[in-house]
């Protein structure tokens, strides 16, 4: 199960920027001046990426905690915390 | 807390502010049609761009960013004065909105304010579930957190139930003129929030503060940065990660494609009436809504975690043979193109003719017509067709160019295949009531009390407000790539859901935390 939880927090770690990259792209694809749907206005991308840019990272550094081995034991109680 | 006594005041006045909150927050996006025709005219570059922030940012940006706002302030100076200060800010600015004059009296101040209103709107939202749940929850006694929570978790689909059935009896008892018209019945639903919210600022005033938080603050034990303490310490921090990513992201993908994609579904793709759209959904919800309780109550004997992965699960499997099987039930391919073959078995219920234009330069009379068929299969379908007469004044040499492509809306069901779609829905609303019902109790028992408030609110909005909230953007992204599968967008929200699983499932404790007096 460690291994396991290793492997998914190394693919995480990849998986966050390549989401970022994603959506960058996506923007860069999808607006269009003349476009009249929600995806063809820079607005809600400049929204999106900016709170997926934050997101990411947490998703990376989520992937980075795991690998760690940081989840391997939980804490028992908030007490632990 | 193991005393129970009057626990069911504390849940009935916590529940009813927050459902307060949320009906507030829907009817915006319900209204969002009317809305935008009064503060948001077409072909103006700037309310457009204002309509566009109004919908993102309160989503998207606001409610986390309320979350760190009132979380931060909910740890500090206590539950029950921050989560009155949320029901103020979101009844008064409701209120305010139905109060705005439109864009054609007041110009561009009108959106504005409307935008101004609604991040205000998404502020409060963001902080008031946190100080609901975790108010419920250290009152409960740790046999019945997962049931007692449980009712702060039905306020969510309530409120969606109360503002789209205080809409349907607006709607319903005046014209479509009067209703959409500037000082119209669009607005009684933001007038009657102030009614709302006032019962429920009075009774939570009579509130008294979380004994658990009271006993940190007698003994000096409160954060005293609570934003530091929940995501500058690693192992807080660790947790917070692990509540998104592992529990709230794919309960956010599964109660918004249950709820709200399946109703802009029904009414945009599937073409169905507005009316019947909504009241599919109403018994949907209505049907399944006590799942919530049975749910929060299971979680108490059996743990919140595999109920909330199965939960996601079952959505992943089944939102595909779902959504098709509403495609296909009301695909009317077959028939549309015949509809005006002679001796085709098609009856005309009504046919108005809603307008008929002259044009004498070009010789032509173009009509608009809106008929109402009865197809073979029962069910009932608008034709919207714009058909012009050339050469009218020519006498015999007149001809009649009908519309190539006219619009087929308004569908309205047989009985047996409305309770069908009844039936899927509720089927969504039980997978909704899976993932969501245990989860208040889940975050609660997270994290330490001195911290609760903010780091659970973070990931709390963050999965439904971001990753919930954006399934109908994605959705729409998808369908633009791929272009052959009209259910390709149901693809975002099972992979959100399908990931969150595998990580809960590896990660997740299902051990029920008895003592949250930490």
């Amino acid at each position: 199960m460690k291994t396991i939880k290793r492997i998914i927090g190394a693919l995480l770690m990849i998986a966050a920027p390549i989401i970022l990259f994603l959506l960058i792209k996506g923007a860069i694809d999808n607006i269009h001046v003349d476009g009249t749907k929600d995806i063809n206005q820079p607005i809600p991308w400049i929204v999106i990426i900016t709170i997926f840019t934050p997101i990411s990272l947490g998703l990376g550094i989520f992937g980075y905690y795991a690998f760690q081995g940081d989840y391997d034991v939980l804490p028992k109680s908030s007490e632990d915390i | 807390m193991s005393d129970t006594k009057g626990i069911g005041k504390i849940i009935f006045t916590s529940s009813l502010g927050t459902l307060i909150e949320w009906y507030d927050f829907y009817i915006f996006g319900m209204l969002a049609k009317t809305i935008s025709v009064q503060f948001f005219p077409e072909g103006n570059e700037t309310t457009a761009l204002l309509s566009t922030l109004a919908i993102f940012a309160a989503g998207f940006l606001v409610r986390p960013f309320g979350a760190l706002v009132f979380g931060r302030l909910g740890d500090l100076i206590g539950r029950k004065s921050t989560f009155l200060l949320t029901l103020v800010l979101m009844g008064g600015s409701t209120f305010l909105i139905g109060l705005i004059p439109s864009y054609a009296s007041i110009g561009v101040l009108a959106p504005l304010l409307v935008l101004l209103l609604r991040l205000i709107q998404g502020l409060a939202l963001g902080g008031e579930y946190g100080g609901a749940a975790t108010y419920v929850a250290e009152y409960a006694p740790a046999n019945r957190r997962g049931y007692y929570t449980s009712w702060i978790q039905t306020t969510a689909t309530l409120g969606l139930f109360v503002s789209l059935g205080v809409i349907m009896l607006v709607k319903s008892n005046m014209s479509d003129a009067a209703f959409n018209a500037e000082w119209g019945g669009w607005r009684y639903p933001f007038w009657m929030s102030i009614l709302l919210v006032g019962v429920s600022i009075y009774i939570r005033l009579k509130m008294s503060e979380s004994p658990l938080f009271s006993k940190l603050k007698k003994e000096g034990k409160t954060s005293v940065n609570p934003l530091k303490e929940s995501f500058g310490n690693r192992t807080n921090f660790k947790m917070v990660l692990l509540a998104l990513f592992g529990a709230v992201m794919g309960q956010g993908v599964i109660w918004y494609t249950g709820q709200f994609y399946a109703q802009s579904f029904l009414e945009n793709t599937a073409k169905l009436d507005f009316m019947q759209s909504r009241e599919i959904l109403l018994w949907g919800i209505a049907l399944g809504t006590p799942f919530f309780l049975v749910f929060g109550a299971l979680s108490d004997k059996i743990g919140r975690k595999w109920i909330m992965i199965i939960g996601m699960l079952l959505g992943a499997i089944c939102y595909r043979p779902i959504f098709s099987t509403f495609l296909n039930d009301t695909n009317v391919e077959n028939y549309t193109a015949d509809l005006h073959k002679p001796g085709a078995p098609f009856v005309v219920v009504k046919s108005d003719i809603l307008k008929t234009d002259t044009i004498k330069s070009i010789n032509t009379i173009v009509t608009t017509t809106k008929t109402q068929w009865m197809l073979p299969n029962n069910i009932q379908l608008v034709e919207n067709r714009t058909d012009s007469l050339l050469n009218y004044q020519l006498g015999l040499n007149a001809s009649l160019k009908k519309d190539a492509k006219p619009v087929f809306n308004g569908k309205i069901l047989p009985s047996d295949m409305k309770w069908k779609f009844v039936f899927l829905v509720w089927c969504m609303i039980i997978f909704v009531t899976m993932a969501y019902g245990p989860i208040a109790a889940f975050l609660v028992e997270l994290f330490p009390t001195k911290i609760r408030y903010t780091s659970m609110s973070l990931p709390y909005h963050i999965g439904n407000g971001v990753f919930g909230g954006l399934v109908p953007f994605i959705a729409t992204l998808l369908s633009v790539s791929f272009t052959n599968d009209p259910l390709v967008g149901l693809w975002y929200p099972i992979g959100i859901a399908l990931l969150c699983a595998v990580i809960g499932m590896l990660f997740l404790n299902n051990k029920i935390d008895t003592n949250v007096n930490d």
